[in-house]
């Protein structure tokens, strides 16, 4: 790990007991969380514990059933008007987001748009960003993932790790507060995971404030100042990865990091 | 062959191999005679058209470029792009309706879909002609209260505005269903990450889905729009005189009636062959994500479709 983070009192992302159920399945059970500026949290946990659940309710991707969700001091969802609480239509509720950054782990980019495109696509249109502007950032950025030759390429003409590495240029051409990623190495072989992982310890690196959901404990040891560990819709422990990764104190923790020894 | 080929074959006496650029197709006798006898049959088809004289190829000649003819020609084609254009642009909101969370909505679109492809498009033109005999006043009201605005219906539905109406109002069923089939086809992930991204609904429905529903849109377009050159020969029943019509009314006078159906029918090719030749040039630019081997070069959009606002 690198130099410890000055960590400012206001957090960026506040969870208040955030419950989540798809009919019967109730898959988040009371999360709670704070996540301050320039923070990197890693969540790990088994398959169906509701990580991916969570992170989309970060963003309002997905609407919690109990409890709050704030970024940057906004609850995301809803507004208040004279005290009371009013939840926000689609588009408006589309707009709060629009400075969180979000990486997918099937990479969704636009098939139908260049690389340069998938990139400007957002600043231009939905921040404004004048479009000399917004390419010569999306340049700058295809030069940080390492794909400068790659601009006028269509998405499928790359292989997946270039992909990934596109998404997160393009998650981070709105210069987001905050970025958000839901497995971006799952879809990947093998070998095409390093090159993803380097790039998002780079941007860890930088002060990105990221919540990471991944089954790479190495990421997990060297770029996260926090490691989550979920199970059955509870945060079961939490801490610096130097303990949770080396001495889980949680039967359920040791259990799921065993597999990884 | 030329040169000799140099057959390398392995110490364990296995199967040689030759590299695959000294390849030559193979020779298919059947596909030539094949070929040379669908060739014999359209020219003979062909010549024994040719010189059969009830097909009065010379009056076919004569009319071909009569300023009637043309005329209707010019009306036929008119009725088919404000048609089209319309019914386009009605059947994408009805497509949206229907995909809407909003019962409503989705009702409305759903009932008329049903009554507009549920009825004969004849019988519609005609109903829409005779609107007056109907409905002798139109008024814009209060449902069951009293009226704002009317108009002697005869004033606003002539034969040309029922044939617009008609043929886009049907139309547009049609293309409704098309454009909900597309939509459909376009990963859910596609506007979901557009979501996450702060685009309003109607913004990555323009820049992201429909650029990508499109594919699966436009070959039954296609269908349709040559549908739609035809389906305006029916608005000579409501007496206007389109193509069709106006070579009616000539062999009406002339009782060259084979010769004149000609003069219609191979304006109706020349026209269904020009919107095929577009629509392989419109069917190339939506599929160019999807070229994976060719060089990556951006395409050009044509007029304008696709840019980035
Ligand atoms: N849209 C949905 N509708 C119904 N059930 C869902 C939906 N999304 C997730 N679930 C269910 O919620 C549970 C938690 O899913 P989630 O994707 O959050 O798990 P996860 O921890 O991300 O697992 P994985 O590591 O496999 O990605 C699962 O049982 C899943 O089937
Ligand atoms: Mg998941």
């Amino acid at each position: 790990m690198t130099a410890p983070r000055s960590i400012s009192a206001a957090p960026l992302v506040e969870a208040h007991g955030v419950h989540k159920s798809f009919g019967d399945l109730h898959v988040l059970k009371g999360i709670d969380l704070n996540v301050a500026p320039g923070e990197v949290v890693v969540i790990l946990g088994p398959s169906g514990s509701g990580k991916s659940t969570f992170l989309r309710c970060i963003n309002n991707l997905e609407s919690i059933d109990r409890g709050a969700v704030l970024v940057a001091g906004e609850q995301m969802g809803y507004r208040v008007h004279d005290g009371r609480l009013i939840k926000l239509s689609p588009d408006a509720a589309a707009r709060q987001r629009r400075n969180i950054g979000m990486v997918f782990q099937q990479f969704n980019l636009y098939p139908h748009m260049t690389v340069l495109q998938n990139i400007i696509e957002a600043p231009i249109g939905i921040h404004g960003v004048p479009r000399a502007e917004a390419t010569a950032y999306a340049h700058e950025l295809l030069r940080r993932v390492g794909l400068t030759q790659k601009a006028d390429a269509y998405p499928r003409q790359l292989s997946g790790g270039q992909q990934q590495r596109v998404a997160i240029a393009r998650a981070l051409a709105i210069r987001p507060q905050l970025m958000l990623f839901d497995e971006p190495t799952s879809a990947l072989d093998p070998e095409l995971v390093g090159e993803v992982l380097a790039t998002m310890r780079d941007l860890a690196r930088q002060g990105l404030t990221m919540i990471v959901v991944t089954h790479e404990i190495g990421f997990a040891k060297e770029a996260a100042d926090r490691v989550i560990f979920m199970d059955g819709g509870h945060i079961v422990e939490q801490g610096p990865p130097g303990e949770i990764l080396v001495n889980p104190q949680h039967p359920r923790t040791q259990a799921f990091l065993a597999r990884f020894i | 062959m030329s040169e000799p080929v140099s057959i390398v074959t392995p110490p364990q006496g296995g199967v040689g191999w030759q590299d695959v650029t000294t390849a030559h197709a193979p020779l298919r006798p059947g596909r030539i005679v094949l070929w040379l006898v669908v060739l014999l049959v359209a020219a003979n088809f062909i010549w024994i058209c040719a010189r059969n004289e009830n097909f009065g190829w010379p009056v076919v000649g004569a009319y071909f470029f009569n300023p009637d003819v043309l005329r209707g020609l010019g009306f036929s084609l008119f009725l088919t792009v404000i048609g089209m254009v319309l019914g386009t642009f009605i059947g994408l909101l009805l497509a949206v309706a229907r995909l809407s969370d909003d019962r409503l909505a989705k009702a409305v679109a759903g009932i008329y879909i049903w009554f507009f492809r549920g009825t004969p498009l004849l019988v519609q033109l005609i109903f829409w002609y005779n609107m007056s005999t109907l409905f002798p006043q139109l008024s814009l009201s209060i449902p069951f209260g009293p009226a704002l605005m009317s108009w002697d219906t005869n004033s606003v539905i002539t034969p040309l505005t029922a044939a617009i109406f008609g043929l886009a109002l049907n139309e547009a069923a049609y293309m409704a269903e098309i454009i909900r089939a597309g939509l459909m086809s376009v990963d859910r992930g596609q506007a979901e990450t557009a979501s996450a991204f702060g685009m309003t609904r109607r913004r990555a429905l323009w820049r992201i889905v429909i650029p990508q529903a499109m594919r699966s849109i436009v070959p039954p377009t296609g269908n349709q729009l040559i549908n739609m050159v035809k389906a305006t020969s029916l608005v000579s029943v409501i007496a206007m005189s389109d193509l069709l019509y106006a070579v009616q009314s000539i062999y009406n006078r002339t009782f060259e009636i084979v010769p004149m159906l000609l003069v219609a029918v191979l304006w109706y090719l020349v026209i269904t062959t020009v919107l095929n030749i577009a629509q392989g040039y419109i069917e190339r630019y939506y599929a160019r994500g999807d070229r994976r081997s060719e060089a990556a070069t951006p395409a050009q959009s044509p007029a304008g479709i696709g840019d980035n606002a």
